[in-house]
């Protein structure tokens, strides 16, 4: 493959509370504004508190999920008065740190969020970009103390939707599983560890490092699967205790999925597939009880700072 | 010489007391559509959501903490629809199981709650002195054997509360950890199922006339809430530590790591002795100040007991 460069990286925005109950972020970027952090080595950085309101409250959102609030038709819509408040905080979020496909959007975005879910430290990259994966592979030789995932959602660049899409690149650092409304400091001390690789790497590429091509692993997101209800929409079933808690491991059919309140187990038919978002709070609204992913190996080029 | 009690003739299991807690919501609306599996042999059970308002939203509560909202004042006061929701529905709870402290009040209330805290099985006694509850907690802890379940006892005169349960003469919390809130979790749902199963068989057995020998209940007493380090603010400035994180119910020790800073540094418990710590980070303790709470270890004796 090519060797590919790209202009240097002198914009990062961290973004914490894109969820407002998800305390590492919170906690992280507060850390950064009482400690007045603007730089880091020849990085200049803004720490954003992205959904302030819902932080108050220590809740997802207030009106609606500020994370799905970022796609091109979103942010392109005219605001009325009766908009939500989150669609109001993207359109200002898009102002500050985008806009979003724009020359004045900053470098990079990292989003930092929590879930309930037995993810470890997880990548999510919304599209596949060779920064951004160089990053994630930095990152995963760097920790040696956990296990780092990297999942691909495989949208298009209008229909991205999350935060991270403002910058010219971006991701998110998804680390659980840990309560909402919790804050511990093990997965604190993780999600910290992970942004500071991610600075380092930063500090490496500006200063021209040249970064190998390779290999690396993915999780890509396939589908979703909900809860079994009732008529009623009621849920009738648990996640099946041999699936809690088994993110990333191979699901076969035949596998339990589902433990029924009346004792039946229902299990998984298809192919073999990687679930995760297993028994996430967030989505029980949402129509999930997990995401399925197929593994797939990518292959990134060499690449370095464009002089 | 066994103490004569009066039968438990009616029992109340309530959930969504908090209405993320969600153990308890399920098991009632299983139990509110279905009742086969709660029904015991001279005993009416009923199953109840306490506050369905934030059960709907799926929050802890709407204005106010239900289960800290059962004062003699708050029972009392008159207002009608400018009081705070959860206010207004104690008054009427307490007119449908109470009223509290009087002879028409039910026999006893199961009030299931979870915790994001590593608690395991514990259930929660109001009162030393109540011995159908001891002897109650005694025979669910031998039937679960050897899974366990510990007792929290709470008579500490500033830090008790006035829980939902309360309005009944028998006062029974049932609480299992760890569990998100608004998370489901398979494993947690049987136990609080499974515990629930013989505190009914236990009625079942009292009121058919079954004697229960003396026995004795060991329990954590409540002792000290310890709060967060804060900054001037009111900020939280440090986390619960790695080695006490989890560890509820293992004895912490003067010098034990307690918190850690948000830059790494090490805070140290500085008590007088051992302690017992539980609701080690807790979710919704936050805004009440606590990052756990202390408890000792005592031996209770529990007379023997008989239906009168």
């Amino acid at each position: 493959m090519e060797h590919t460069s790209f202009p240097p990286l002198s914009r990062v925005a961290i973004c914490g509370g894109t969820h407002g109950n998800e305390l590492s972020g919170v906690y992280i970027v507060k850390e950064m504004q009482k400690q007045k952090v603007e730089k880091i080595g020849s990085v200049s950085v803004i720490s954003v508190l992205s959904n302030p309101p819902a932080i108050d409250v220590c809740r997802r959102y207030t009106e609606t999920d500020l994370n799905r609030c970022f796609s091109d038709a979103k942010l392109s819509s005219t605001l009325t008065d009766s908009a939500a408040y989150e669609m109001r905080r993207a359109h200002e979020l898009n102002a500050q740190l985008g806009p979003k496909g724009g020359e004045k959007a900053v470098d990079l975005i990292i989003d930092l969020h929590n879930t309930t879910s037995n993810m470890g430290v997880c990548l999510i990259l919304s599209y596949l970009d060779w920064l951004t994966l160089h990053i994630c592979k930095y990152i995963q030789t760097k920790m040696t103390s956990a296990p780092v995932t990297v999942m691909q959602l495989n949208d298009s660049n209008a229909d991205g939707y999350s935060l991270d899409m403002l910058g010219k690149h971006g991701f998110a650092i998804e680390v659980g599983p840990q309560p909402h409304g919790v804050l511990r400091a093990d997965i604190f001390n993780m999600m910290k560890r992970t942004l500071d690789f991610t600075t380092d790497w930063l500090q490496e590429f500006n200063d021209g490092h040249i970064f190998e091509g390779g290999e690396v692993e993915t999780y890509s997101f396939l589908r979703s699967v909900d809860y079994p209800r009732d008529a009623s929409g009621q849920i009738t079933a648990a996640i099946h205790p041999q699936l809690q808690d088994k993110d990333f491991t191979l699901l076969q059919p035949g596998d339990p999925m589902f433990l029924s309140f009346s004792g039946e187990t229902v299990k998984y038919e298809g192919e073999p597939v990687y679930p995760m978002f297993v028994n996430e709070c967030a989505y029980y609204e949402k129509k999930i009880a997990f995401h399925l992913a197929e593994k797939i190996t990518l292959k990134v080029p060499s690449i370095s700072v464009k002089n | 010489v066994a103490a004569r009690l009066d039968e438990a003739r009616r029992v109340a299991i309530f959930g969504g007391t908090h209405g993320n807690e969600m153990s308890g919501v399920m098991l009632v609306n299983l139990w509110v559509q279905n009742n086969t599996e709660v029904q015991r042999k001279g005993v009416e059970v009923q199953p109840f959501i306490t506050n369905p308002k934030a059960v709907e939203k799926c929050t802890r509560y709407v204005d106010t903490d239900l289960n800290r909202a059962f004062t003699p004042e708050n029972l009392s006061t008159l207002g009608g629809g400018d009081l705070p929701y959860e206010v207004r529905r104690a008054q009427e709870i307490n007119r449908m199981f109470g009223p509290k402290g009087s002879p028409e009040a039910y026999d006893v209330i199961f009030d299931l709650h979870n915790t994001t805290s590593n608690m395991g099985c514990t259930l929660l006694l109001e009162s030393s002195k109540d011995h159908f509850n001891l002897q109650m907690m005694n025979y669910i802890q031998k039937s679960i054997f050897p899974a366990s379940c510990l007792v929290l006892l709470n008579e500490h005169p500033l830090l008790k509360y006035s829980t939902s349960r309360s309005v009944a003469k028998h006062p029974v919390g049932l609480e299992v950890g760890p569990q998100p809130q608004g998370v489901l979790r398979s494993n947690i749902f049987e136990s609080m199922r499974d515990i629930l199963k013989h505190a009914l068989d236990f009625i079942e057995l009292f009121n058919a006339g079954m004697e229960f020998p003396p026995c004795t209940v060991e329990v954590f007493r409540l002792s000290e809430r310890i709060d967060y380090p804060r900054d001037d603010n009111g900020n939280i400035i440090a986390m619960v530590h790695p080695n006490l994180q989890d560890c509820d119910w293992e004895p912490l020790n003067p010098g034990d790591p307690m918190f850690q800073t948000f830059d790494g540094k090490t805070i140290h418990y500085q008590g007088s002795g051992t302690v017992y710590p539980t609701f080690i980070n807790e979710a919704a303790y936050y805004e009440k100040q606590q990052a756990f709470a202390t408890t000792r270890r005592e031996s209770l004796v529990a007379s023997a007991i008989r239906k009168a």
